[in-house]
């Protein structure tokens, strides 16, 4: 049944999106794109996938779309001679017939899709009970599909590892991106003491109630990076040298978690990551937990980007808390 | 029609849009713009599919579902990596397109 809500986001949504395509400059792209993603979760709202819309809405739109407005501002000075490297118009149309047959490919796979779309939501309601939780994604994401997880944790510390990497031979080690300034007395700085504490309830939140209700722990370590990037953002504290140790081990604890765990299904269980089914939950926590910190820092640094800063040697391994301007000594 | 096939149709054309965008934008960030736009119609065409696998109760196929949280995730971190070796380029060569010795007839890439 088709609700007007549906149409109204698809008019919406459609020249968002050519905007992205479209737009002179590439900030008013980026804008768009946003706004794009936040219309997005509507539609994932609509197909029955809060989880979904959640993890758009966090990663998908905002976190994305931070990066992005960043390092558009520090391009801004190629946008001109970019523009000026426009295809020719044969290759514009070539590449316009391409796009449009593969969506048109796609849209008729879309319409004739079989009726009983084919499922796996009878086996995952048949198992779920034996993982002690009730979401069924959360099920899937943690117990089931358990082994993508893990993978997926270590993806995102191989891109953080390949970011880092890109930093001059000089600057290895150092704090990564440029040192923020804002107005202390500004708005930002304002939300950046105001909004941390929400945040990091809500962020812990999403995490537990991800057990049985919509949320996640994806979801719930985004807004922490957020928390993180907002102070961060603000001036109010300072991004961490990437030498730093306490760091390091905040980026392994969750992989190194879930690899535990998985080694000791293989050890106490049957096959690797199979959790006794009286830990399952527990389990499940544990490891959720352990992935929280290392995903939420791995976000945030991943916006951060490459180290732009190099450390001065005499102040190893100082927590960036109470790293400046604090001169207790 | 039903909200899946109207979401459905949506995904295949941001599918054709970030293509083209991608093939026809000469800068690099609107290339990543157009990217991420693609991969949200891929996303898109993955939750009709679970949506359309609704059974036992559920809303939709919760393994569609997982699979999309997993693919935003990832797909973020393969944006990140790219705006980083975008940057990178800029600092060192001062530039953030790819040096195109070759006429302009020549196409830019394909």
């Amino acid at each position: 049944m088709l609700h007007a809500l549906d149409v109204c986001v698809v008019l919406l949504v459609l020249p968002l999106a050519v905007r992205t395509i479209a737009a002179r400059e590439t900030f008013a792209a980026v804008v768009s794109f946003m706004a794009y993603g936040l219309l997005l979760t509507l539609a994932w709202m609509r197909l029955a996938a809060p989880d979904v819309a959640l993890a758009v809405a966090a990663i998908g739109s905002g976190l994305s779309g931070v990066l992005l407005l960043g390092a558009s501002a520090r391009l801004r000075a190629t946008e001109r001679p970019a523009a000026a490297e426009r295809p020719s118009a044969l290759l514009r149309l070539a590449a316009g017939i391409l796009s449009a047959m593969i969506a048109a490919g796609l849209a008729a796979g879309v319409l004739s899709q079989p009726d009983p779309g084919p499922t796996l939501a009878p086996s995952v309601a048949e198992h779920l009970a034996t993982t002690g939780v009730g979401n069924p994604v959360t099920g899937v994401l943690m117990a089931f599909r358990a082994m993508d997880t893990m993978l997926e944790k270590i993806v995102l510390l191989f891109a953080l590892v390949g970011v880092w990497s890109l930093a001059p031979d000089r600057l290895w080690g150092g704090r990564p991106g440029p040192r923020h300034q804002a107005d202390p007395r500004g708005v930002l700085a304002f939300l950046a003491r105001l909004l941390p504490p929400v945040g990091f309830v809500v962020g812990v939140y999403l995490l537990w109630v991800s057990a049985d209700k919509p949320g996640g722990a994806f979801q719930g370590s985004t807004i922490l990076a957020a928390m993180w990037l907002l102070v961060m953002m603000a001036g109010l504290g300072d991004t961490p040298p990437v030498a730093s140790r306490w760091l390091r081990l905040a980026l392994i604890v969750g992989p190194a978690v879930f690899l535990a765990v998985g080694l000791g299904g293989l050890w106490f269980g049957d096959a690797f990551l199979a959790y006794p089914e009286a830990y399952a939950k527990a389990l499940i926590v544990v490891i959720e937990l352990g992935m929280m910190l290392t995903v939420a820092v791995t976000l945030a640094l991943l916006v951060a980007g490459a180290p732009a800063r190099s450390v001065p040697r005499s102040v190893p391994r100082n927590t960036p808390r109470n790293a400046p301007r604090n001169a207790r000594r | 029609m039903s909200p899946t096939t109207v979401f459905g149709l949506w995904g295949a054309a941001a599918v054709g849009l970030g293509l083209y965008g991608m093939i026809v934008n000469p800068q690099p960030l609107r290339r990543i713009l157009a990217f991420d736009l693609l991969g949200s119609g891929v996303f898109l065409l993955l939750g009709v599919v679970a949506r359309r696998g609704a059974a036992a109760g559920f809303g939709g196929d919760p393994v569609g579902q997982a699979l999309t949280i997993t693919g935003v995730v990832v797909a973020f971190a393969a944006t990140a990596l790219a705006a980083a070796l975008w940057l990178r380029l800029f600092e060192a060569a001062g530039s953030a397109t790819l040096p195109d010795d070759a006429p302009p007839s020549a196409s830019t890439d394909a």
